[in-house]
């Protein structure tokens, strides 16, 4: 193991140099793990996840990371990541589709518990019929849980973002879990130019004494927490807790987007607003978006692109502006049901320009043509 | 937790609630104490909100007695009458969800280990019997075929009580209950023997009639999960309100059907026997 040493994570994330390498997003999310100055990781096999966190081990067997091991199953992985977050440790975990829905029960409660998580989402389609193909409808289901979740569309925003989730969740301010989540296949398995930090330069370690809520460690008084437990009592007081409580946690929600501007970047990455025609995507879908943005203004056609980096907190005032100019807005997605058309059209007042379409899903390819399909259509309105 | 952590700031005496000054003034942190001091101490538990002559209730206050270092104690709880009664301990104690209590305390444990390497920090897991053995025998099985440094108490009463009584995998064969309206069709699931095979390194039985031994009991399972490995302890604690019997005869009821094992492994006996316990 190599000596290194904790860096301030603004430099890392914008000044410290950056060495090229050729990696897969399963790599390049482990490089990122390497560097993050995780305490606990605990996995459980997956495709496509799987080969990040064997990657995760090999870290710890190299002496990176304190503890990992083989859980039983997602729930209780994702069970014995929040008793290690409650326990003051700093962890790694990630799953995939199937994974992600046997473990649901514990996201409202990482929220709700105020756990800063960071979870990687390697989305894939869920059964029935057996799939292990891309698709990323889980991303529509883990956005009411409290948790934030950023979409990053390649394994250089995998590389990033899950370093920068980390600032971002244990903000005391915020201390609520962020899903790092990418398409699968199409950036865990695919291989591409990462510009990585140094090796030797890690964040600083969690501090648990900036916790909002107590760390169960009994190194602060305990008090008695409830004399009437909220869930004995049908009355005003424990409706209203468990409701501001909720209301606390999307707070918190809010909260983060001044830290996710400060260590993140933008939330939405614009080319062309003023467009006639605009392309709003995430993850993937943004970047087979771009190509046909590119084909289609080589071909004369006025059409820009929004790229959504980040899904929650939703930058919801910036999507009502980007939706005031163009005649169109198509949103092209890698799932069924449309979770992002579904989430502008909710924003906006006038949601009758959004089209939900194309939507590939099952393992399908988006191919640019698609697209270009929806806008030829579209200009044809 | 240091021995004089929790006290009040000077000009608070007035405010703090009363049962807050005892606990500062009289609790149990660092003292070493046991069932044997009961009513000498301010005790752990408060009032609390479950029903009279619950024996699930009765169980928690003595467990609290008996904890070894209730100062380094955090309990690991799940949803079921014990959740109703763990926020009233003056204790640190997690409610997460149904049945993943285990894998949480080992999560809980492994952070502890890792922040705090010259110290010991009990995590001890008290759930109901449907939590431990159906919808959480899971992660319970696993956590002890790890070998995870946890306890685990079984607060055994025979159903689900916090629902209404439904029958659980710990209710007896033929016992007529919510969801089982011929009668259960399979016997008690074994969990002391499942403990055994599974890796415990201690495993009793007891009732909640039977203090003294109850006591000693969880002073072992938490010493040598301490030391060695996982430790199971089950204890029999009869609920008057879904068996309907008189709220006086609970006591009765656990001594009548009592059974005490006690399976101790070799490396435990020797580390027991140390410690005089
Ligand atoms: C996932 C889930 N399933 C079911 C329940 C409903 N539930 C709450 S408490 C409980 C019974 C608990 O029984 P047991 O573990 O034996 O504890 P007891 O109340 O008997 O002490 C059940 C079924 C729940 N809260 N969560
Ligand atoms: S229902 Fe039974 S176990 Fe639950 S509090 Fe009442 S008596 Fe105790
Ligand atoms: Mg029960």
């Amino acid at each position: 193991m190599m000596e290194r040493k904790v860096v301030d994570p603004e430099y890392m994330f914008k000044r410290a140099p950056r060495e090229k390498k050729f990696l897969i997003g399963n790599e390049a999310v482990a490089e990122a793990v390497k560097r993050a100055n995780v305490d606990i990781a605990i996995a459980y096999p997956i495709t496509p996840q799987s080969e990040a966190t064997h990657i995760v081990g090999d870290i710890y067997a190299e002496g990176y990371i304190k503890d990992y091991y083989r859980g039983e199953d997602e729930f209780n992985v994702m069970s014995a990541i929040a008793g290690a977050r409650m326990g003051g440790a700093r962890t790694f975990t990630a799953t995939s589709g199937p994974g992600t829905l046997r473990a649901f029960e514990m996201f409202p409660l990482w929220a709700g518990a105020r756990l800063p998580v960071v979870c990687a989402f390697m989305c894939r389609g869920v059964n029935s019929p057996l799939t292990i193909q891309p698709d990323n409808i889980e991303i529509g289901w883990l956005m009411d849980t409290g948790m934030l979740i950023f979409h990053a569309e390649n394994p250089q925003e995998f590389f990033d973002m899950t370093l920068q989730a980390y600032i971002v969740a244990e903000q005391p301010d915020v201390h609520i879990p962020i899903g790092v989540c990418v398409d699968g296949f199409f950036v865990t398995h695919t291989r591409e130019i990462v510009e990585v930090t140094p090796e030797d330069e890690m964040l600083p370690p969690y501090d648990p004494s900036t916790s909002p809520v107590p760390i169960m460690d009994m190194e602060v008084p305990p008090i008695r927490q409830m004399r009437d437990p909220f869930v004995m009592k049908s009355n005003y007081i424990s409706y209203n807790t468990h409701a501001s409580w909720q209301q606390e946690v999307r707070a918190a929600g809010e909260r983060a987007k001044k830290h996710i501007a400060r260590y993140v970047g933008k939330f939405i990455e614009v080319t062309n607003p003023d467009a006639e025609i605009l392309l709003i995507a995430s993850g993937t879908a943004a970047a087979q978006a771009r190509v046909a943005m590119e084909q289609a203004r080589e071909k004369g056609m006025d059409v820009g692109l929004a790229k959504i980096r980040v899904i929650r907190p939703f930058p919801e005032d910036e999507v009502r502006e980007l939706a005031e100019n163009p005649r169109i807005i198509i949103v092209p997605e890698h799932n069924i049901v449309g979770w992002l058309a579904r989430e502008i059209k909710s924003r906006i007042d006038n949601s009758g320009k959004v089209r939900g379409h194309p939507r590939v899903f099952g393992g399908m390819t988006m191919p640019p043509e698609f697209i270009m399909e929806e806008i030829v259509n579209g200009r044809a309105r | 937790m240091k021995k004089n952590i929790a006290t009040i700031s000077p000009g608070f005496e007035d405010i703090m609630p009363e049962e807050y000054q005892d606990l500062v003034n009289d609790g149990p942190y660092g003292r070493g104490l046991g069932i044997k001091n009961l009513g000498t101490f301010k005790e752990l538990i408060e009032e609390h909100p479950l029903c009279a002559g619950c024996g699930l209730a009765l169980a928690i206050r003595l467990t609290a007695a008996s904890l070894p270092a209730p100062e380094d104690t955090i309990i690991v709880g799940t949803t079921g009458c014990n959740s109703i009664l763990m926020p009233q301990l003056a204790i640190h104690n997690i409610h997460s969800l149904f049945g993943n209590q285990s894998s949480l305390a080992a999560g809980l444990k492994r952070a502890l280990k890792l922040r705090y390497p010259d110290k010991n920090k009990d995590v001890v897991v008290m759930a109901g019997d449907g939590g431990i053995a159906d919808i959480g025998l899971s992660p319970t099985l696993h956590t002890w075929l790890r070998r995870e440094n946890l306890t685990t108490i079984m607060l055994d009463n025979e159903s689900y009580s916090n629902t209404g009584g439904q029958e659980s995998g710990m209710s007896c064969e033929g016992a007529v209950l919510n969801m089982a309206p011929t009668g259960k069709k399979f016997p008690k699931i074994p969990m002391p023997e499942i403990a055994k095979d599974s890796g415990c390194a201690y495993v009793a039985t007891v009732s909640v009639a039977n203090a003294r031994r109850l006591g000693r009991m969880v002073k072992r399972a938490i010493l040598v999960a301490r030391e060695i490995g996982p430790t199971y302890l089950q204890i029999f604690v009869p609920c008057p309100t879904n068996y309907k019997f008189s709220t006086s005869e609970t006591l009765k009821r656990a001594k009548e059907r009592e059974k005490i094992m006690e399976y101790i492994s070799s490396e435990a006996e020797k580390l027991i026997k140390e410690a005089n316990i």
